[in-house]
This record gives C-alpha cells, sequence and structure tokens, in this order.
C-alpha cells in the first residue's frame, strides 16, 4: 500500500538524517551546547523510534524521551485490583490484550483467567456488547482505558447499548486527556523539555489547534506527525527548524489524517456521554480534570457506580522505576531491574508489559 | 495503543458498517464516527472503529516531496 511504503523510503530518509545533523549543529551553537530534549508523547512514537533505529541516527544534541502517552503504562495498578475484583464476583470481563499481564496487588487479569474466571480480550470494544447480547443473564464490564483516540470506540458502547436495549454492559473507566498531561510535564522542574512531537491519532481527535496552548505559554515546537519513519524524521526537522529559527508554533505534518479542529463525530459522542474529570496517573500522580468519566444520567454504564466499587489507589511493585520512565526523567536501561528481573516474558511493572512501553521498546530495540 | 492503520473502503452498508481492505486481507470496521464513507477512501482504523478518512491529495503531496528528497540524495545531494 503506498501510504504505508511510500513513507518508508530509506533514501529520502538519508538526506532527512543530513539535514537534521546541520540543523542540529546550528542550533546547538545557538543553545550553547545545551542538548535539545524532544518529548515523543504517544507509545506507538516510541514503539516506531525504536522499530526504526531512529535515535541512532540522531545526533548525540538531541535527545528522545517517551512521554506518559502508553494509556496501559499510566494506568493506577489500583485499577487492575478493581477489574480483578469485579472478575471475582462473576463478572465477564472484557479488554484490551495488553492489559491482561499488568501485575496488579495480588494477580493479573491473565493469572485471574487461569484461575477459572471470565477474561476476554478483545479486539473492538464492540465485541463486549456481542458478548453481552449473548449472555444475557450475566454482567459484561469493558476496560475502558485509553486516550482520545480510543474513547469513541470505548463510548460506542453506550450509544449502541442505549439504541438496542442492552443492560447488562458497563465500562470501568479510566479515560486520560493527553493536554492536561503535557502541562503537567512542563510544570515539573526536574523535567526540561524543548520539544513535543505530538500524537498522530489522539491529534484526529482534538485537532491540531488543541496544542496552541502549550505552544503559547511555554514557548516551545509542538509537530503532529504520523507514525512512519519518514513522518518522525520530518517531524524531528520541524521541530529543529522552529528551534534554529526560535519562532514555535503548532506545526501539523500529519495533515493527510489531522484537521485543525479534529474529528466533530468523536467529540459529539465525548460531549453526550461523558464530562472531565480528575485522574489519577502512574507516575504523574492525580491531575485535575485529565480525565473523563460518564455523566450521571449514564450512571448505569459506569461499572464503577454500577457495581459499587471504590478505586483504591495501586502499589508500585518494589524497584519498579515506571514513574520516572513514563516522565522522560529516567531511561529504561537506568531502571536496576531492567533485563534481569524485569523482562517482557516476565515484566515487573506496565512499561515492560505493554506492547508500547518504553521499557519494552527499549528491550526489543535497544 | 493508538495505533491505526490506513486501509481502503471496498463496501459500505446501511447499518454504519463496511468492509476495508489492506493488500489482499479485509477486514469488517464500524463507519459510524467519520463522515460519509464512501467506497474508494482511505481510512485510518483503530479498535474496529474508522476513525478518520485520510487525505488521498494531501498525502500525495506529501510523497511528492519525499520523492524529491529521495532524488536529491541519488544525484548527490
Ligand atoms: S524495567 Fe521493569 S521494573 Fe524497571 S521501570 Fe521498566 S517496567 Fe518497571
Amino acid at each position: 500500500m503506498k501510504y504505508i511504503d511510500g513513507f518508508r523510503n530509506p533514501e529520502a530518509a538519508a538526506v532527512l538524517r543530513r539535514q537534521i545533523h546541520a540543523l542540529a549543529g546550528e542550533v546547538h551553537l545557538q543553545r550553547s551546547g545545551r542538548a535539545l530534549h524532544i518529548m515523543e508523547v504517544c507509545g506507538t512514537h516510541t514503539m516506531a523510534i525504536g522499530r526504526y533505529g531512529i535515535r541512532t541516527i540522531l545526533p548525540d544534541t538531541v535527545s528522545l524521551l517517551s512521554g506518559p502517552g502508553c494509556p496501559v503504562c499510566v494506568t493506577d495498578s489500583g485499577y487492575i485490583d478493581a477489574a480483578i475484583a469485579l472478575a471475582e464476583r462473576g463478572l465477564i470481563i472484557c479488554t484490551f490484550g495488553d492489559m491482561v499481564h499488568v501485575p496488579g496487588r495480588r494477580s493479573t487479569l491473565a493469572g485471574c483467567r487461569s484461575a477459572g474466571y471470565d477474561i476476554r480480550t478483545c479486539y473492538s470494544p464492540l465485541e463486549a456488547l456481542d458478548i453481552a447480547k449473548q449472555h444475557p443473564e450475566r454482567e459484561v464490564v469493558f476496560l475502558g482505558i485509553g486516550f482520545e483516540t480510543t474513547i469513541g470506540p470505548v463510548i460506542s458502547i453506550v450509544d449502541q447499548a442505549l439504541k438496542k436495549q442492552i443492560s447488562n454492559v458497563s465500562i470501568l473507566t479510566a479515560f486520560k486527556r493527553v493536554i492536561p498531561a503535557l502541562h503537567a510535564l512542563m510544570g515539573d522542574p526536574e523535567i526540561q523539555i524543548d520539544a513535543f512531537l505530538c500524537p498522530a491519532h489522539v491529534s484526529v481527535v482534538i485537532g491540531a489547534a488543541a496544542y496552541q496552548g502549550i505552544v503559547d505559554t511555554y514557548h516551545i515546537p509542538c509537530v503532529i506527525a504520523g507514525f512512519e519513519p519518514l513522518d518522525i524524521l520530518y517531524g524531528i526537522d520541524g521541530i529543529l527548524r522552529q528551534w534554529a529559527d526560535r519562532a514555535f508554533c503548532v506545526d501539523n505534518q500529519y495533515n493527510r489524517v489531522v484537521t485543525d479542529t479534529g474529528n466533530p463525530f468523536i467529540q459529539a459522542l465525548m460531549q453526550t456521554y461523558l464530562q472531565p474529570a480528575d485522574a489519577s496517573w502512574r507516575g504523574l500522580g492525580a491531575i485535575s480534570a485529565s480525565g473523563w468519566d460518564l455523566k450521571e444520567e449514564y450512571a448505569r454504564f459506569d461499572a464503577c457506580r454500577k457495581f459499587d466499587l471504590t478505586l483504591t489507589a495501586g502499589q508500585v511493585p518494589n524497584g519498579c522505576r515506571c514513574g520516572d520512565v513514563i516522565k522522560g526523567k529516567l531511561a529504561p536501561r537506568e531502571c536496576l531491574l531492567f533485563g534481569t528481573v524485569c523482562t517482557p516474558s516476565n515484566p515487573v511493572g506496565p512499561c515492560m508489559v505493554s506492547t508500547e512501553g518504553s521499557c519494552a521498546a527499549a528491550y526489543r530495540y535497544g | 495503543m493508538c495505533l491505526g492503520i490506513p486501509m481502503q473502503i471496498a463496501e459500505v452498508s446501511d447499518d454504519g458498517w463496511g468492509r476495508v481492505t489492506l493488500d489482499s486481507t479485509g477486514t469488517r470496521v464500524n463507519l459510524s464516527l467519520i463522515n460519509h464513507p464512501q467506497p474508494g477512501d482511505y481510512v485510518i482504523v483503530h479498535a474496529g472503529f474508522a476513525i478518520e478518512k485520510l487525505d488521498a491529495q494531501e498525502a500525495d503531496i506529501r510523497l511528492g516531496l519525499f520523492d524529491e528528497l529521495a532524488r536529491s540524495y541519488a544525484d548527490g545531494g
């Protein structure tokens, strides 16, 4: 398919690499020798950067930090405990595959499944609705984690359930919003971020204009890039050009998919069913209005309210530094457990579990 | 998890669903979150839904730019 392969041309990549090195030299001089820290917010970028060896072709003066954009990684472990508690009450738990290996306090959802509880992995959230239809006598809970990209598909469960009058399905919500997390990162004096490589598919939903506040407040570039290697290199090139000119803006390099104002259909669904809520992030802690909850009139689709469950903050596994990895403060290899105690086949923290986690990317691609 | 694959719409049905293809593989996806889906449109597929159309014209402009870069490499540029 030309809209995939065309964005992987090695010769164009070689030219971009040269351009990046030249620009980086210029920027380095201007910044009196300080390295430039670019955070790629999204876990899918993290994986692509690892897979295509993009770090290895960048100059030493440009460093890429992985951000909080892996939904599994930022989900508090108390959430896993809550999901397990629901499974143990005999409910059917439907989830995206990555979640089943994340350790909670006592077990994982995979462990729970081996113990005989009903845990099902789904590719699309609407599969939970089909399962609910097939088992009208049982309650089905979908684990609704994710950023703006995934919220539309998940919230469609409620939309469809209302239309089809299905009442035995609900969502254990842990939705996250990207922009408040970027503000929280910028407000942390211990983290230095000089530019954001903005997430491709979150931007599909929220629109390019949503980053303007970050540019205006912190005077740094926000460049939206696709997930193919040339997209990422061109995005980095664009960030360096902004630094070279000292003129910062939102630059939508993924305009083949992302518009200025985002997807109105998904935004309308969110406005109908959700309201902003405080959310707790692994690593970043509680951030005000950084998540979404179902509105009161749809409380019967909220697993917490339906089953009278309180989410309590979970415990971080001993020695796991996921919190610092998510903030870009620590490289995965700097965690003492990396590669010895903690590996993809025996993960200690979510950053090693998720296929998009920074630790998993570092383990696979070095 | 925010991975989205560009695929092409092969069929649109009345119920908000349709079939999309990538090379030789096809799958059924929900098309209710995009504007006026038509056979032949490219879309980004995520979690069983088309979450946006891919603007082929913009994509072609970008591919043209990358082709030019590639040619400048061949020319020693
Ligand atoms: S290597 Fe493992 S233990 Fe260390 S931060 Fe990453 S996930 Fe946590």
